[in-house]
Parts: structure tokens; sequence; C-alpha cells
């Protein structure tokens, strides 16, 4: 089979002007077929991997308002992270009773911030960088404030929403 | 650029002494050359293998409890995700397929014989090892059939004398078919297995590049008589491209399988709910399954699963030692090993079909 191939292609170059060279038209042609063939091949094949390598988009981030805690979960002077869709949230409880929250991802590098009683403020453990209660970056390395949530007393839940304008 | 690189590696290396193996190595040619690819084919699919297994692992949970989720979301969330884990089904198979068909063209073809022992045993080897991917791959989805045929399996280990036990319960990590089980047989398939088989392939293309190309007993009077008539072709780059060629047949068969017949995913093992009728493991298991069917519970004072599983084993292992029953050319043991391998050929194909036409 492998020879009766060769014979061919032994007997078109013969045909050919130019003793035992093929013709470069129909050369090109065929390096033309089978090239597209053989890319529209790879690309049909790693169209779908590289789609697949694409993480689909996680649950929704649901409603711009959640149940952040319990009226007394919080005592005076105290903090707690809370979960705001995929995101964590900071809750914090003053000491004049006043409630303040935030978003609790640090804007250096994406931390999770805490709430530090000793020294009434917002700090992230991985940077040293501090925020005060309105959310304000205050010293070490973030670059801006945390974005802040209202929060709004409805019975007994304390309600977080985001803001509007945000 | 393309000169610039080489020569950049030709004054570092030799280009000439790094390709200089692959330009030594011939392939006959002959009017049985069409077998020489299915050991290429059988590798390509291992390769895809380990491209869609890599893939499968950016999404698979391996947990008893999250196993089957992970399945379920990359069939249905992650964007073709259904087909790239149905490559993976297909190409196994397939891959299963073309290493058996390998092994039985080395046989008829008798290209096992010496030198060529040991490639023979690597490859036979690699079989059993390939038997494992899928044997342990089966149970990863965590599905009902692959929870019972897992369950099955691994209690046949149970039933060898002495050794069996503590097998099936290093193999289980337990008692049962748990959690545990599922966690052992994923580090089986994608570290144990992959780093063994890995260094197998590379001892058997080793041999294979230092024996050469096995030339038929039917061919070599021919080759001897009339030297000038030999017919060989270089392997780089006539057989390469051929056997390219070959490997793009492969990849057409493959993705048209994989997306005209997704493979499914069934619904979640229960440990506590009963084995669904029609339960049996993978085809290339079935011809031994049936066997174990057929066998009476007790043949003389042998339990009859014992009796067929060291009958399977007793088998298994003079069929790794073949090419060293082999020992004069053209004589009767050859002849015997030829119908031995076409017993063996006709009694898988057969017990096969009977698996599926029986229920």
């Amino acid at each position: 089979m492998v020879n009766a191939r060769e014979e061919a292609a032994v007997s078109k170059e013969k045909n050919n002007p130019v003793e035992g060279t093929p013709a470069p038209g129909r050369r090109r042609f065929v390096e033309v077929l089978l090239g597209s063939g053989l890319l529209a091949t790879a690309v049909s094949f790693l169209y779908p991997v590289l789609r697949y390598l694409v993480p689909p988009a996680s649950a929704d981030l649901g409603s711009n308002t959640v149940v952040a805690a319990k009226v007394g979960d919080l005592k005076p002077n105290s903090g707690k992270v809370f979960r705001f869709g995929n995101q964590p949230g900071l809750l914090v409880l003053d000491s004049s009773g006043q409630y303040h929250a935030m978003s609790a991802v640090c804007t250096h590098l994406s931390c999770t911030v805490q709430y530090r009683s000793d020294q009434h403020v917002v700090w992230c453990a991985c940077h040293n960088g501090v925020y005060d209660l309105n959310g304000r970056n205050v010293s070490g390395p973030p670059p801006r404030p945390l974005a802040l949530y209202e929060v709004h007393v409805q019975g007994d839940d304390i309600v977080v929403s985001r803001q509007r304008s945000a | 650029m393309l000169n610039r690189l080489r020569g950049w590696i030709d004054e570092r290396f030799g280009w000439s002494q790094l390709t200089a193996p692959l330009r030594k190595k011939t392939v006959p040619v002959h009017y049985n050359s069409y077998w020489y690819y299915l050991g290429g084919i059988t590798l390509f699919l291992f390769v895809i293998q380990v491209l869609t297994g890599i893939l499968l692992l950016l999404y698979y949970r391996p947990s008893a409890d999250g196993a089957f989720e992970s399945v379920q979301y990359i069939m249905t969330q992650v964007q073709f995700g259904w087909l790239i884990r149905s490559i993976h089904s297909w190409s196994a198979n397939l891959m299963i397929f073309t290493a058996f068909a390998h092994m039985f063209s080395v046989l008829f073809l008798k290209a096992y014989r010496k030198p060529r022992e040991l490639t023979w045993v690597s490859g036979m080897v690699l079989l059993f090892l390939v038997m494992g991917f899928g044997f342990s791959g089966y149970l990863l989805p965590w599905n009902t059939l692959a929870f019972f045929a897992t369950k099955v399996g691994t209690d046949i280990v149970d039933q060898v004398p002495l050794v069996g036990h503590p097998i099936m319960i290093f193999l289980r990590g337990g008692p049962e078919v748990t959690g545990a089980t599922l966690t052992r047989f994923f580090g089986f398939h994608v570290a144990v297995l992959p780093g063994l088989v890995t260094v197998l392939i590379t001892v058997h293309l080793m041999l294979i590049q230092w024996f050469g190309i096995s030339v038929p007993p039917g061919q070599e009077p021919d080759w001897k008589a009339l030297p000038k008539e030999q017919r060989e072709m270089p392997f780089f780059p006539n057989f390469f491209l051929r056997e390219l060629m070959a490997w793009y047949a492969a990849l057409g068969v493959l993705g048209a399988l994989a997306a005209l017949f997704p493979w499914e995913l069934g619904s979640k093992a229960d440990p506590f709910g009963s084995a669904p009728a029609g339960i049996r493991p993978e085809w290339y298991f079935l011809f031994m399954f049936q066997t174990l069917k057929l066998i009476p519970a007790k043949i003389w004072f042998i339990p009859g699963e014992v009796l067929g599983i060291l009958s399977f084993s007793v088998a298994g292992l003079l069929w790794l030692l073949l090419p060293f029953f082999d020992r004069d050319p053209g004589g009767r043991s050859r002849r015997w090993i030829t119908g031995i391998g076409v017993f063996a050929l006709s009694y898988i194909v057969v017990m096969t079909i009977y698996a599926y036409v029986a229920k």
C-alpha cells in the first residue's frame, strides 16, 4: 500500500515540467488544506478546555441586606465577623452602645480585619493596618477606607444593609 | 527563530547526538505493519488521560459526602465539564481496548521472543496497572454502580486464602467500603498508579529502542534470504508521521464518542441501599465476572469462588511469563502458544458477549 502510494506520487511528479519536483501550486494547496484542518481540530479541542478552566460564578451575592446578629449577641466594646453574601463583614458595638458595620476585607491585601477592644480600633493582623470605627484608614498600609454598611435594629434582629450609593 | 533555538541546543548538547537514537531506529515494512501503531495509540490515549485527569482535579472533591456532588457540579455547572469527564471515561475504555489489542498483536506476531522477554513483561505489568487505573477510577464518582462494583471487586480479593483478607482491609481502608475507601482509591488513582505507570512506560520504550522493532518469524526467512529486499522505513519522520495520523484518527473517534454518547453519572451511592438489578463491572472485567458466576458453589472440597480466583491468578502469572515458554523457534512450544492465544482471545470474547446477553 505504501508502495502504491509512493509510485503514484512519483508518477504525478513526472507530469510536472521540472523533473522530480512536485507542482508548487498543488503542494501549497495540500499544505493549506492539511494545515487548516489541523488548526480547526486544535481549536475545537482547546476551546472547551479553556472554557472549562474558567470557574462558574459562585452562588449569587444574594440580597443587599442580612441579619448580622441578634440584639444581646454582642457586649459593648466588642466586634463580630458575619457573613455578607460571600464576603465577611464586621459588626462592632462600641462602648457607648452604638452599632457600626463595615466590610471586613482589608483594602490592602484582602485579609479579614478584627475589632481590637483594647485600642477601640479595627485592626488587620496581616500587615498591622488600622481603621477607625467609621472604616477610615488611620495607619499602616491600607490605601482606602473600608466600605461602611448601614445598621438597623428591627425587633430582635440587627440588620445590616449596603448603602445604596455604593 | 527556530533555527536559532536549534543552534542554541546544538551548541550545548549536540542536536545530532540527541536525535541519533531516533535516526537509528527503523520500522519493518510488511503486510502486518499496521499492528505496530497500537502501542503508540495506547500511549497517546494515556497522555489524554493525564491531561483530562488534571482538568477533572480542578473541581473534583474526594470525599463520601462531596464526590458525587462535585462530579455532578462538573457535569452541570462547569462549562464543557460533561465533555471533559466524558473524554476521560471514553479514553480510559479505549485505552484498555487498545492495550489488549496491542498485547494480542504482540503475541500472535511473536514479538515477545528472545531477546524481548522483558519488553513483554513490562508491557504486561503496564496492562495490570491500567486495569488498576480502571478499577480505582470507577469508584471516584461515588455512584451506586461504582459502590457495588468496588464492594464486589474487593470482596473477591477477600476470598484468596491467607493473604486475601489483609489485602482487602488495606484496599478498603477498613472492613467495609466507605469514605475511607474513596480516599485511598483517589490516592492510588492520581498519585501511586501514575507514578508507577510513567516509570514503566519509560522502561518499556527504552527496551523497544534498545532491541529495535521485531520482525515477525513469518517474514524472517525472506529477510535473511534476500537481504537487499529488506524493507524498512526510518522511524523518524516516516513512521512517526504515520503514527501521528493514527493519533489524529484516534482523537476523532474519541471526540465523536465522548460528544455523542456522554458518560452517565447515575445515582449517588447509598451504603445501606440494595444492589440494583443488572449490576456488573466494566466490560474488561466481565469475562472474569461471568466465569465466577458460572462456577458452582463447591467443586470437590474447594469453594468455587476460590478456585476461580486462583485459576485466574495462575493464568495471569503464566501469561506474564509467556516468552520464557517459547523455547524452540518454529517448534511445538510456539504452536502451543499460538493455540493458547487463540483460546484466550476467544474465551474473553465469548464470555464477555455471554455476560451481556445472559444479564
